[in-house]
């Protein structure tokens, strides 16, 4: 930051203005349209052969489906933290994450509802949920607030565009005519006037102040679709704290990868410095720390009565089939980052990089064990059934659509910064003015 | 429906006059738009009046023994009814007859058994027993509370239905169920051609369809006609009773109780009772058993315990 007060508003807009993909950026969006690819074929092959594609059973009636969903509800909450919370609170040093966050948010959320389809037994019977909804079920909540969220997260990254996509029509002969015709389609009529601009600053402040319940509101949800059903490791009254906890560090963990990535690929480093890194750090072991904490309420507490049905649950996951997954996510996703990133030469970008990997790894994997162990431990016995039924492992077609809907996020991420500009140049500007002795 | 009320009300008021022409002529008399060749073969039939009248058997044509109800009707339930199922502990012996007999009933595949006959066993230090399970009906049924297209709901009647025509295939009831009696039909049910190109009816359960949840359906077909479940009535040993709640009564077939003396003496007590879900199914306790538990057990396999 220090040496951005040196740098001119011209040198500012020519740094953050949207690059053209180099080699490697090519290479990666080609690699991400592939992944994505193999996942709408095996998707083909499951609307066509059915759910029989998956390995799931009577048993396990949902699998990595359904917690890579909850994975990207997870990750989506980081729009409403950065943003939202980062504003209200007004934190300073915001301004380079915001976009970025805003980004994983619209991206993430977009392809949870995607996911879900996916996982449906008749997705063509969708519109079932309109035409004969019940809103006493915790689905159709989940269907109101995740349409809600995607909503405000689309709204908050397009109206905190607007300056900069006329900046960007401004530019036009550094961008290219199409992009500047899709630019004047986009937001021409945005002409920074002060009525303009208050309305603008209005309708942000709002959208900040509603998106933090509604982003309480989805992941909280998400965790009823679990914590309402009757079955152990489900029936818990901390959930909707223990998800949303879990929801805020995986979200600054990608936050942390996104900004290392960009930073290196578009050369940010005056504008993402290693304060930002350093304060990131802080708020990472701060919620790495939090989550934990509910991970021992989460599963001490049962361990400490060891109720029948508890008991086979814990004891799978603490020494039996699911131990070694299950140790990985709790050191991965939050003891070893906790380790790194608590010292100062831990939050430093490239330390920080890696725990911040660490921490996204591991929260998918926490989102797996969360889903699928519990559901193997049904109150009456596994008797009786097909023996492929006892046991999961998800299919080729699985992983795949899995690995295609992760890859569906990054390209997103990846066509999003394309277009605009990963970090707001308005925003910069102004508040690289407003620091200048006047 | 439809079809079926035309064809009565025009039976009762046309057929005396008709029949005499229709016998000689090639019309149907009861659908002279159609032509039907006369077999020669003559039925007699009563008429309305009272009066005998002769047929040619080519003009009969089978009626369906139940009218087709609407879709409606069937989510209403049978006025005036509250089923009811009680499951003999003591007189199981793991014969399976309910389960073939269920199988064969609903045409459904092995892998996806309806009911099953657990082995349960509740601490080392008890004795095992075998437990048939159906769906319970439940009176508070999880299952229906997180639906969320009313695909699966609760009849006046307590019997517990899915519209398979309905479901989108999201599993959460199969989730929400904490006695494992949904199942899903994951791929392409295998179904003989006549079964599956039948329209859906909720209270036969068929046919099944890809990507939707199936379950017990406690034979509401057979319990509009006043008949006993297909698990009830092929059980040798009798172990299943099925009732009415408000007739207080509940019968096997040949025996037949006061359910309210019957759970009452024998101790009745359902299943899973802590959670409040409120199950339609009473179990009598394995307490003077008929068989050993050892006799129910096949050859080859060892009792599993209660897990």
């Amino acid at each position: 930051m220090e040496k951005l007060k040196k740098f001119s508003p011209e040198k500012i807009t020519s740094d953050l203005l949207p690059q053209k993909f180099g080699r490697r950026g090519v290479i990666w969006t080609i690699v991400l349209i592939l992944i994505c690819g193999i996942g709408a074929f095996a998707y083909i092959r499951q609307l066509k052969y059915g759910l029989v594609v998956t390995n799931m059973g009577d048993y396990v009636s949902w699998g990595i489906y359904i917690s890579n969903f909850v994975f990207f509800v997870a990750i989506s909450l980081v729009g409403s933290l950065i943003t939202a919370i980062f504003r209200l609170a007004d934190v300073p040093w915001r301004t380079p994450l915001t976009r970025i966050s805003e980004m994983i948010a619209v991206s993430a959320i977009t392809f949870a509802s995607l996911i879900i389809i996916v996982d449906m037994g008749r997705p063509e019977r969708l519109l079932n949920l309109f035409l004969h909804g019940r809103i006493q079920s915790p689905i159709m909540w989940d269907v109101v607030v995740i349409s809600t969220y995607f909503c405000i997260s689309l709204l908050l990254l397009y109206i905190t565009l607007l300056p900069d996509i006329r900046i960007m029509i401004n530019a036009k002969d550094k961008l290219g005519k199409p992009f500047a015709k899709f630019y004047r389609w986009l937001g021409g009529y945005w002409k920074g006037t002060e009525g303009q601009e208050k309305i603008r600053n209005r309708s942000i402040t709002t959208l900040c102040i509603v998106i933090i319940p509604v982003a309480f509101c989805i992941h909280t949800v998400t965790s009823w679709l679990f914590a309402t059903t009757y079955r152990p490791g489900w029936d818990s009254t901390n959930f909707g704290a223990y998800f949303v906890s879990g929801a805020f560090l995986v979200g600054a963990g990608g936050v942390v990868v996104a900004m290392y990535v960009f930073r290196w690929a578009y050369k940010l480093e005056h504008y993402i410095t290693e304060r930002h890194f350093d304060k990131m750090g802080k708020i990472l072991v701060m919620l790495a720390l939090l989550y934990l904490y509910f991970n021992v309420n989460e599963y001490l507490v049962p361990a400490f009565k060891m109720k029948k049905p508890e008991e086979e649950h814990l004891t799978m996951l603490f020494s039996g089939e699911y131990a070694p997954l299950f140790w990985f996510a709790i050191f991965i996703g939050m003891i070893i980052p906790i380790l790194i990133v608590i010292f100062p030469k831990g939050r430093k970008p490239n330390a920080m990089f890696i725990a911040g990997v660490m921490v996204v790894i591991g929260a998918w994997f926490k989102r797996y064990l969360i889903v699928t162990p519990t559901l193997l431990h049904p109150f009456l016995p596994k008797y009786d059934a097909p023996a492929k039924f006892n046991h999961y492992f998800p299919s080729w077609e699985e992983w795949a659509i899995a690995m295609g809907s992760l890859a569906g996020v990054l390209l997103i991420i990846t066509i999003l910064a394309r277009l605009f500009p990963v970090i707001s140049i308005y925003k910069t500007i102004t508040d690289h003015e407003s620091e200048l002795p006047s | 429906m439809k079809q079926d009320n035309s064809r009565r009300a025009f039976l009762a008021a046309g057929l005396l006059t008709t029949v005499a022409v229709a016998c000689n002529s090639k019309k149907s008399p009861f659908n002279p738009e159609e032509e039907v060749a006369a077999s020669g073969e003559k039925v007699k039939l009563l008429s309305v009046d009272g009066e005998i009248i002769e047929v040619d058997k080519a003009f009969l044509k089978p009626v369906p023994h139940m009218p087709s109800l609407s879709n409606a009707e069937i989510r209403k339930g049978i006025e005036g009814k509250k089923f009811v199922m009680v499951i003999d502990l003591s007189r199981c012996k793991n014969l399976k007859k309910c389960q073939s007999a269920c199988n064969h009933a609903h045409h459904i595949e092995d892998a996806q058994n309806w009911i099953k006959v657990y082995p349960m066993q509740d601490s080392d230090l008890t004795a095992p027993y075998w437990q048939p399970t159906t769906c319970l009906h439940c009176d508070e049924p999880p299952c229906v509370k997180v639906c969320p297209v009313d695909a699966t709901f609760k009849r006046q009647d307590g019997i517990v239905l899915i519209d398979s025509d309905r479901c989108i295939g999201c599993r959460f009831c199969m989730a929400a169920c904490p006695y494992s009696t949904r199942v899903f039909n994951w791929g392409d049910p295998e179904l003989p051609e006549e079964i599956a190109s039948q329209p859906y009816n909720a209270e036969t359960s068929m046919p099944q369809k890809k990507g939707t949840v199936s379950k017990c359906d406690f034979c509401a077909d057979m319990t509009r006609m006043g008949m006993l479940p297909h698990c009830v009535s092929a059980c040798p040993n009798g172990v299943f009773f099925f009732g009415d709640l408000n007739e207080d009564s509940v019968t096997n077939g040949p025996e037949t109780f006061r359910f309210s003396d019957l759970v009452k003496d024998k101790s009745g007590y359902r299943l899973m009772e802590d959670l409040g879900t409120k199950p339609s199914v009473y179990y009598l306790p394995p307490v003077n058993r008929n068989f050993k538990f050892e006799e129910g057990l096949p050859k080859d396999e060892p009792a599993a315990k209660k897990s």
